[in-house]
């Protein structure tokens, strides 16, 4: 029988850190201590320079909306339409989400509105989510 | 210029809808018919590439086949292409002297067929799954919104490239939708993913192919007239789509068109035949800019303009593509199948003249790419 609940990441020791920061209610991104760029997702190794000497921070939790698709056929625990979006993030680094607190409709989601995280439970994690910047869940 | 040549080509008897055909059986007709073409039997073939499942070593089992030199490189619907370059380095090397390359795939009866559950530990399942992704509506959609925004592509020109496809297919007996189409067809298709319609992605059939490569001068000892592999070119962007570097644009594109074209010595200028991975409408779109046959930007308007469709300057995907002849999965056999075709004069919808073939190959949602540039003559 399908599974009809919505996926729950399993962390790795290399993403632990991540996953942490969103229980805490931070965006938690790692730069490189030898060349400086901010990078997602999380690895052992910087991927612009090869260093080894990479460091956890907590990011602005500032973005906006580079693009996304409003499907029409649903995951299994998802309800249909839903947008899957990716985010730039003021750090430099893009990564996929939902935008919640709005309707995901092309009428209100316009490419490069300003948005902000927030966080969702999702089984025993908290996943960071976007919404509007400036407004109140 | 390789020196190596395809002188074996063929799909599957039928490709569409075949549910008395598992995976593996797919495999082993389009093989066993690319190798009537080239005049050869399973003991002849040294050498086997396919993708990962069922793989090559159970595709050579199945047929006989005893390779001294197996190539399971699986990087979706373009490995194919890949295939085909590797099959060139070996044969050069002396690995191999007669590679067989095949594609089976029950995508549409699901018979045999294995799926690809990422794993909730994967960089997909952590930072991609959890947001609904799920499958390639889902995900090779996403980038087309900021293509639209930067370049002012209209939901009118995009629609225009099934339409295109759809005059090809009209010429193909083989193809699954021949009935003509209009810009407002596809336009009043339902909603699959938007910007996409239904009429805006691909097919979901069942079908296969086999490719047979060897050197040029074998070639000359062979029944069918030799296709040379002229240059190749093969790479990676992201395994993720959220990490391709620019939306409106595929790395991967750029870099392997761009390696087999300075391979085989040609510019877009001599190119007579276009096949470009067309999962989904916007990815012809990006091919053909990608390549450099239009600038940025101008790929939307050449289409709507009817320059790729029959009888236009840049034929396009004449089996009619992904979006109406079949689209199994792993839809890059059939590019190189179709640009065979058209370079030995026998397609459904022959183009005059064909001397210069070109198929971009797409593998996962703009993870990774290969082309080749085919000739039926050496420069």
């Amino acid at each position: 029988m399908a599974e009809r609940t919505k996926p729950v990441p399993s962390p790795t020791p290399e993403t632990q850190p991540y996953w942490d920061g969103a229980a805490a209610g931070e965006l938690r991104l790692q730069r490189c201590t030898d060349c400086g760029a901010a990078f997602f997702y999380p690895r052992t190794s910087c991927p612009h320079c090869g260093s080894a000497a990479v460091e956890w921070f907590t990011a602005s939790g500032r973005a906006t909306l580079y693009s996304y698709t409003i499907t029409h056929r649903p995951a299994p625990g998802f309800d249909a339409p839903y947008a899957i979006a990716v985010v730039q993030l003021a750090e430099g680094p893009r990564m996929m989400t939902n935008i919640v607190g709005i309707p995901n409709t092309p009428d209100h989601l316009v490419l490069d509105m300003d948005l902000e995280v927030t966080f969702e439970r999702r089984g025993d994690l908290a996943l960071p989510q976007f919404r509007p910047a400036g407004e109140r869940a | 210029m390789t020196g190596v040549a395809i002188v074996g080509a063929a799909e599957t008897d039928e490709v569409g809808v075949l549910p008395d055909h598992s995976t593996l059986a797919l495999h082993v007709e389009g093989a066993r018919n690319a190798l009537a073409d080239a005049g050869l039997r399973p003991s002849d073939i040294d050498g086997i590439a396919s993708v990962s499942a069922p793989g090559p070593i159970q595709v050579a089992h199945a047929l006989g086949v005893t390779p001294r030199w197996i190539d399971g490189t699986g990087v979706g619907g373009t490995s194919f292409l890949f295939h085909v370059r590797h099959a060139v380095a070996a044969i050069q090397a002396g690995h191999a002297a007669t590679v067989l390359i095949t594609h089976g795939e029950s995508g549409r009866s699901r018979v045999g067929a294995t799926r690809y559950p990422h794993s909730p530990s994967s960089p997909m399942g952590q930072f991609e799954a959890p947001y609904g992704t799920f499958g390639p509506t889902t995900t090779f959609t996403i980038p087309l919104l900021r293509y639209m925004k930067e370049f002012g592509l209209t939901p009118e020109q995009l629609a225009s490239v099934p339409v295109a496809q759809r005059k090809w297919a009209a010429l193909n007996p083989r193809a699954m939708y021949r009935d003509p189409i209009t810009v407002a067809d596809v336009l009043a298709s339902r909603m699959i993913s938007y910007p996409f319609h239904l009429l805006e992605c691909c097919l979901v059939t069942d079908g296969g192919g086999a490719l047979i490569v060897t050197s040029a001068e074998r070639a000359d000892d062979l029944p069918r007239p030799p296709v040379h592999v002229l240059g190749t070119g093969e790479t990676f962007e992201s395994p993720m789509i959220s990490q391709m570097a620019d939306f409106t644009t595929s790395a991967a594109f750029r870099r392997s068109s761009a390696d087999a074209f300075a391979e085989a010595g040609v510019s877009t200028s001599d190119v007579d035949h276009v096949m470009i991975y067309d999962a989904f409408a916007h990815v012809p779109i990006y091919g053909l800019e990608d390549m450099g046959f239009v600038d940025r930007g101008e790929a939307g308007p050449f289409i709507a303009a009817g320059h790729t469709s029959p009888g236009g300057r840049l034929p396009v995907n004449t089996n009619g593509g992904g979006l109406s002849y079949t689209h199994t999965g792993m839809y890059g056999m059939f590019l190189i199948q179709e640009s065979v075709r058209q370079l030995r004069g026998e397609a459904a919808a022959q183009v005059p003249g064909v001397e210069i073939s070109v198929a971009l190959g797409n593998g996962g949602m703009f993870m990774a790419a290969g082309c080749l540039v085919l000739g039926n003559r050496l420069p």
